[in-house]
């Protein structure tokens, strides 16, 4: 990273300090929840959460960084985090097969019978 | 003494069997259970009785109380609820009525009830009753009295209401259920004031208490703590008890259920509501007759005053009626408030030919026992009537002596007991009464005497006009009336016991011979009292009985009726009014409806219908708009919900910054 940052610094003379990451995260959440807000394809909503939980995976991954530069644990808690979402993920395609079977179709609008 | 607790579980038992099994059982086999049951219990009564009575009296003349059984049932501190038997002559004497009369009544329903729908319920509900009955007359202390008064009453409510199917029958039921359970508030509270200032419901105020090895002793009943609250306070609690008791005995003014109870099957009108249950008002003031005549004797002209008033009331009502179990009914209220007055006029406890005062405990426990025997003869006999007629009206009987023989010869026996005919067991039970009278007060006397013999005319004109008067050819086209051999068997025992008890207590009254009469089990203070006719108040009453039925059968024997008509003519209205009952039951309803229901119960009832369920009604329409306004956030539209999700997120977030 160190060395990542000399070269950016070097060649195109910036420098890359956390508010860089964290801007990146805080684009990708906010992609994600107008994703999710307004995508009519379940499989679309899908990629937005994912990319709300990149955002998120990139946040644990600058912070460790900025606080705690030798340690490794937001990088393993990062790790732990993809694992789950790709769990999620599994679990959500798989929700939305039986929905298409169901529906023929995949729109989240159709979906609303969990009401009063 | 220790099997006399079989009498109380014999027919628990056989009603809980009965009860639950009935249904697969047949008509003959649950029959048969209740019978034999009822057979088992009688015999052990008699067993009790002979051992009791047959026992050495105690030191001071009388007869022990034996308590073989009493177990504290519900513990509450210093005041227990107890549960047990307390023998005592008058409670023994009761055990021999009750079982026989319901020993009888259970062999009369084979014959009566056969083929009814129900037939096993029925046999269930007269185990019940029996068993009730048993425990209210054995109770060792006021409260299982109570309990057990109100099983009876319970038990009187479901044979009442036996033919749930007739209206009528659902409706004297409810009125007879609310009537004494009314006048049960009385009893209630009269038990509670008791047992508040005297620490204790137990009757250990008997003479002579052994109390069996093993039994819970009687708290002692400290009547001085009562009187020390107050003077007033023992005869306040006897008084509303008694009330208790007049609901149950249906005096005067809350006699209005007992007519209506008549809608029962006919042996249950015979077993409770003319032999049994209704002398329980009369047998609970005698049981705290030891009280009233010490702590409260200012207080007993109420019983008096009521029983003559009822007596007088009902024999004049009994005089108009049509319907035969009618007039049997009213004549039993009328005799019912003979015992009440024999109860209030005794002023005395010792007894003795010199205490005169004393007779009355002793001739309301005698009546007691003889009008049973001859009431419930002449309600079975009314039931054969019935039976064989298929109508309860007179206009439907007339010349039935050729159809019914044992029926009419039993009818007149016990027609002749009740109407005070010496060598019939009404006559010496009667006559005492009428002497207890006397010594308190002519004018008591002479208003019962007139009674007694109004109590002949109309058991007269009732006989009369069953098996006298007109026939009622086209009724007996169809089939001739007939009697059956298990119906009649009852009314011949019935009837000897009747003669037999009058032929042996005349003649011992009379003075023909020397030998232990009714009072020698059963007087004030349990001393040994040999009956002795008061030659003046016997003839008089006699004399007047047999004017009476002179008079009946000169009114109407005949096959036309031209003085009872002329009578009637003359007055009408009078004979409307008697025949209605003097409006009585108008009067209730006046009271009931126009007044309570009118001005307390409706304005109750608007007050819960607008005001709290208005309360309640407005807490749900307002839930219910609000719930209306906002469920459209509950869209099921997962996107509107990460909207509002993330708005709230927000929210929080710029408050928290």
């Amino acid at each position: 990273m160190d060395r990542l940052n000399d070269i950016l610094n070097i060649v195109l003379g910036i420098h890359v300090d956390i508010s860089w990451f964290l801007i990146l995260s805080a684009l990708m959440m906010f992609i994600g929840i107008y994703g999710f807000l307004t995508r009519r394809n379940t499989l679309a909503i899908l990629i937005s959460v994912e990319l709300m939980l990149n955002a998120a995976d990139i946040n644990f991954a600058a912070f460790n960084r900025l606080l705690f530069p030798n340690g490794q644990e937001g990088y393993i808690f990062t790790l732990f985090s993809i694992a789950i979402s790709a769990a999620e993920t599994a679990i959500a395609i798989a929700v939305m097969i039986n929905i298409y079977r169901n529906l023929k179709n995949n729109f989240v609008g159709n979906l609303d019978k969990l009401k009063w | 003494m220790e099997y006399t607790i079989l009498i109380l579980l014999l027919p628990f038992l056989s009603f809980l069997f009965l009860g639950l099994a009935g249904k697969w059982l047949s008509h003959r086999t649950s029959g048969l259970i209740g019978t034999t049951v009822l057979a088992a219990i009688t015999i052990l009564s008699y067993c009790t009785a002979y051992t009791y009575f047959t026992a050495d009296r105690c030191a001071d003349g009388s007869y022990a109380t034996l308590v073989p059984y009493n177990a504290t049932w519900l513990p509450l501190g210093h005041l227990n609820f107890d549960l047990g038997i307390l023998l005592d002559p008058i409670s023994v004497m009761m055990l021999i009525v009750i079982t026989t009369v319901s020993f009888m009544v259970h062999i009369y329903s084979f014959g009566y009830m056969k083929g009814e729908r129900g037939f096993q319920r029925y046999y269930a509900f007269l185990s019940l009753f029996t068993m009730s009955m048993l425990g209210l007359v054995v109770a060792t202390n006021i409260f299982q009295m109570y309990l057990f008064w109100e099983l009876v009453g319970v038990s009187s409510y479901l044979l009442i209401g036996f033919y749930y199917t007739l209206p009528a029958a659902v409706a004297a039921s409810k009125k007879a259920f609310i009537v004494t359970r009314f006048a049960d508030l009385g009893f209630l509270i009269g038990i509670l004031i008791f047992g508040y200032y005297t620490g204790s419901f137990s009757f250990d105020f008997v003479n002579n208490l052994q109390m069996a090895e093993g039994t819970t002793p009687f708290i002692p009943c400290g009547i001085d703590k009562a009187i020390a609250a107050g003077g007033f306070i023992l005869p306040t609690a006897l008084t509303l008890m008694f009330i208790g008791g007049a609901g149950k005995s249906a005096m005067f003014p809350l006699h209005i259920w007992l007519p209506d109870a008549m809608e029962g099957p006919t042996p249950v009108s015979a077993l409770i509501h003319a032999a049994t249950m209704v002398v329980a008002g009369v047998y609970q003031v005698a049981r705290l007759f030891p009280l009233w005549v010490t702590y409260a004797q200012d207080w007993m002209p109420i019983i008096i005053w009521v029983g003559v008033f009822t007596a007088f009331y009902a024999a004049s009502v009994a005089c108009a009626q049509s319907d035969i179990k009618r007039v049997l009914a009213f004549s039993t209220i009328s005799q019912i408030a003979f015992m009440m007055v024999a109860l209030g006029v005794c002023t005395e406890i010792t007894t003795g030919h010199e205490h005169a005062g004393s007779i009355g405990y002793m001739a309301s426990m005698f009546h007691l026992f003889t009008h049973a025997m001859f009431k419930a003869c002449l309600f079975l006999g009314a039931g054969c009537i019935i039976h064989a007629v298929h109508s309860n009206e007179m206009v439907a009987m007339g010349g039935l002596r050729k159809y019914l023989p044992i029926t009419h010869a039993t009818f007149l026996i016990s027609c002749l007991a009740i109407s005070g005919i010496p060598f019939f067991s009404g006559f010496s039970s009667k006559d005492e009464i009428i002497t207890a009278c006397m010594a308190y007060s002519p004018a008591v006397g002479y208003i019962m005497t007139a009674i007694a013999a109004m109590t002949a005319f109309y058991m007269f004109r009732l006989y009369y006009g069953i098996f006298w008067g007109t026939e009622n050819k086209e009724l007996h086209t169809e089939h001739t009336p007939h009697e059956e051999t298990i119906m009649t068997a009852p009314l011949v025992i019935l009837s000897i016991i009747t003669v037999g008890v009058g032929i042996y207590t005349t003649l011992a009254g009379f003075g023909l011979f020397e030998g232990y009469s009714f009072g020698s089990l059963i007087s004030a203070d349990g001393q040994d009292y040999r009956i002795h006719f008061d030659p003046s108040v016997a003839s008089l009453s006699t004399i007047i009985a047999i004017c009476s039925i002179a008079l009946a059968t000169y009114i109407f024997k005949g096959e036309t009726q031209p003085v009872a008509d002329r009578m009637y003519n003359a007055a009408p209205r009078l004979h409307r009014w008697a025949y209605k009952r003097f409006y009585m039951d108008e009067v209730y309803q006046f009271i009931t409806h126009r007044i309570i229901f009118a001005y307390v119960s409706r304005p109750i009832a608007w007050f819960d219908r607008h005001v709290i369920d208005g309360f309640f009604n407005f807490l749900a329409w307002g839930t219910h708009t609000l719930s209306n306004n906002i469920k459209g956030f509950q869209s099921g539209r997962v996107q509107q919900y990460a909207l509002v999700f993330l708005i709230g997120i927000l929210v929080l977030i710029l408050m928290i910054l």
